[in-house]
């Protein structure tokens, strides 16, 4: 018997992307489509369980094996580190980790760097690595007023066309890592539904080369 | 008397059955104090994988620790100059952090340890004691297996310092196979080292099917001791089915040979796991080497799905006037019938299967 495959997809338009290429790929599931209230999408058919969750859940869906795949940025991955298989990378979703500062920002080293993020753990171990002494200030949003009213000296955050900082008056000025979609997997579901779970990552993975 | 079916819950009867299994197979039991001097822990932290130590001042004024962990203990105390091998499992409680739980927690833990001169036998022994204590908890189990020898030899050939190769054992534990090619590629590898680190990063299935492809990735004499020793191994347990999962790593400064883990299905965390650890024993100056697992059994906690509702027979309710010597009397023959029963003064509104008044 065909073993069902339960996927966490995060909400948003990352997920909607995700859930397309699953579709072409032929693990399509018309109920996701129609507005209801409903958590969860089936297609026993094709063996397959949607259901859309907070973008930095996916990973915790993941890792405690509630979810067995799913769809996660790999600023989520590296923020986290949860321990999960990193299958594929999906090309989608494509931005970049950078530290942002006010377009006349001068880097003073003599002072301990006050830096505001969503990424806490990104941002120490990018400093780390540089044996520089930081301030970190953890925010949930808006994280570019933070250099604007002087909250902070930097952010370091996701940076996708860098329209919002420079209608800010501010510029990204280095990149941390590169972003991208990634189809991650629980370690343990990849070995029980192994045939399931191997086969719908090679068929999603070839939309990729087309 | 037998209590088996009636006083223990499944994860007890779990922690009876493979105690029966080890000890049927030559293991002797191996209790270890609650408490450990720090110091044993300080020196090899990185095995204990980062976990915070529970430590305190005893009345002497030494630094000691509530275990983290049983196998320095039972290193420690070996005596392996008469080159013998010896054979213990222990049941016991140690003490972690865990990131999730906010703190520290006991965790109940039993495992085997064989430590003196290994040979593929003992190897052999050791796996097939692990496969069967998975199956002895529940019939959907795999164990997989690595070799460090595959990987390690594999990163010789690419000339990782430590730190790269740190950052490559993360790639190959996550399957990112790709980010895995990427990091070769900048070392210059040749495509053939970069095919075999991509299979090393993939490859999931049967340990004979993978042994057919890691037959010409034998490029230096690490992977060659490696390959011969998991073709041996498959051969001498070939009743059993083994998986080969080479994302399975582990520290490098302590396991060196074979490593394994355990799982069952509707656990999302692996239950069991082992290698051969030479380079630990080394480390803390003895001369032999050593393979064993741990299995962890808190995790069946949430795995047994039953409760206690609804569990006790017979609910016999007393009035004000009944004497207690007839309670006691009605109580004891219901229990003498073979039912469980729970006498009270008054209905407590819970599930029984039969609520009487006396």
């Amino acid at each position: 018997m065909k073993k069902m495959i339960n996927i966490a997809l995060p909400k948003g338009r990352l997920g909607q992307k995700a859930y397309e290429m699953f579709e072409k790929a032929g693990y399509e599931c018309p109920s996701i489509h129609e507005e209801n209230r409903k958590l969860i999408f089936e297609n026993e058919e094709k063996g397959v369980r949607y259901f859309w969750v907070k973008p930095s859940d996916v990973v915790i869906y993941v890792e405690r094996g509630a979810a067995d795949i799913g769809i996660a940025g790999k600023d989520i991955i590296l923020e986290y580190s949860p321990d999960i298989y990193e299958l594929c990378d999906l090309g989608i979703g494509k931005c970049r980790m950078a530290v942002a500062a006010k377009k006349d920002f001068y880097d003073d080293y003599g002072k301990t760097l006050r830096v505001a993020t969503k990424f806490p753990n990104i941002a120490k171990k990018y400093y780390k690595a540089q044996s520089r002494e930081i301030d970190i200030i953890k925010l949930n949003g808006s994280i570019e007023l933070a250099p604007i009213l002087g909250l902070s000296d930097v952010i370091v955050d996701i940076v996708e066309t860098g329209k919002t900082l420079y209608e800010n008056d501010l510029e990204p000025k280095e990149t941390i890592v590169p972003i991208s979609a990634r189809l991650v997997a629980n370690k343990v579901s990849y070995k029980f539904k192994n045939q399931e779970i191997s086969e719908l990552c090679d068929r999603v993975c070839a939309e990729l080369v087309e | 008397m037998n209590y088996c079916n009636v006083a223990l819950k499944p994860d007890e009867k779990a922690i009876y059955g493979l105690r029966e299994l080890y000890l049927r197979h030559g293991y002797r039991h191996y209790k270890v104090g609650k408490f450990e001097e720090y110091d044993l822990y300080a020196a090899n932290k990185s095995f204990l994988k980062g976990d915070s130590i529970l430590s305190f001042t005893d009345t002497d004024g030494k630094l000691m620790a509530l275990k983290p962990d049983v196998t320095l203990s039972i290193i420690k105390n070996i005596d392996d100059k008469d080159g013998a091998v010896h054979k213990f499992f222990y049941n016991e409680n140690v003490y972690r952090t865990s990131a999730s739980f906010g703190g520290f927690r006991e965790i109940m833990q039993t495992g085997l340890e064989c430590i003196g001169e290994i040979d593929t036998y003992s190897v052999c022994e050791v796996l097939t004691l692990a496969e069967e204590s998975l199956r002895l908890i529940d019939e959907n189990c795999i164990l997989a297996v690595s070799h460090m020898g595959f990987v390690s030899g594999l990163f010789e050939e690419c000339g990782f310092d430590e730190v790269e190769a740190r950052e490559a054992l993360g790639y190959i534990s996550s399957k990112n196979s790709h980010a895995l090619r990427e990091m070769a590629k900048g070392v210059n590898a040749t495509e053939k080292v970069i095919e075999a680190l991509d299979f090393a990063a993939r490859f999931y299935g049967t340990l004979g099917n993978a042994l057919k492809t890691m037959k010409g990735f034998c490029f230096n004499e690490r992977i060659s001791e490696a390959y011969s020793e998991l073709l041996d191994v498959c051969e001498a347990i070939e009743d059993k089915e083994l998986y080969a999962d080479f994302s399975l790593v582990n520290d490098m400064n302590y396991y060196n040979g074979i490593i394994f883990k355990g799982y069952i299905d509707g656990i999302p965390d692996s239950i069991l796991s082992g290698g051969r650890y030479d380079s630990l024993v080394k480390k803390m100056g003895k001369s032999s080497g050593a393979i064993g697992f741990a299995v962890y059994l808190d995790l069946l906690e949430r795995f047994y799905k039953e409760n206690d509702e609804g569990s006790i027979d017979v609910l016999l309710v007393y009035g004000k006037d009944t004497s207690p010597s007839e309670v006691a009397r009605k109580a004891r023959e219901l229990v003498g019938n073979g039912l469980s029963v729970r006498v009270l003064s008054a209905d407590d509104g819970k599930k029984y299967a039969v609520k009487m008044k006396i």
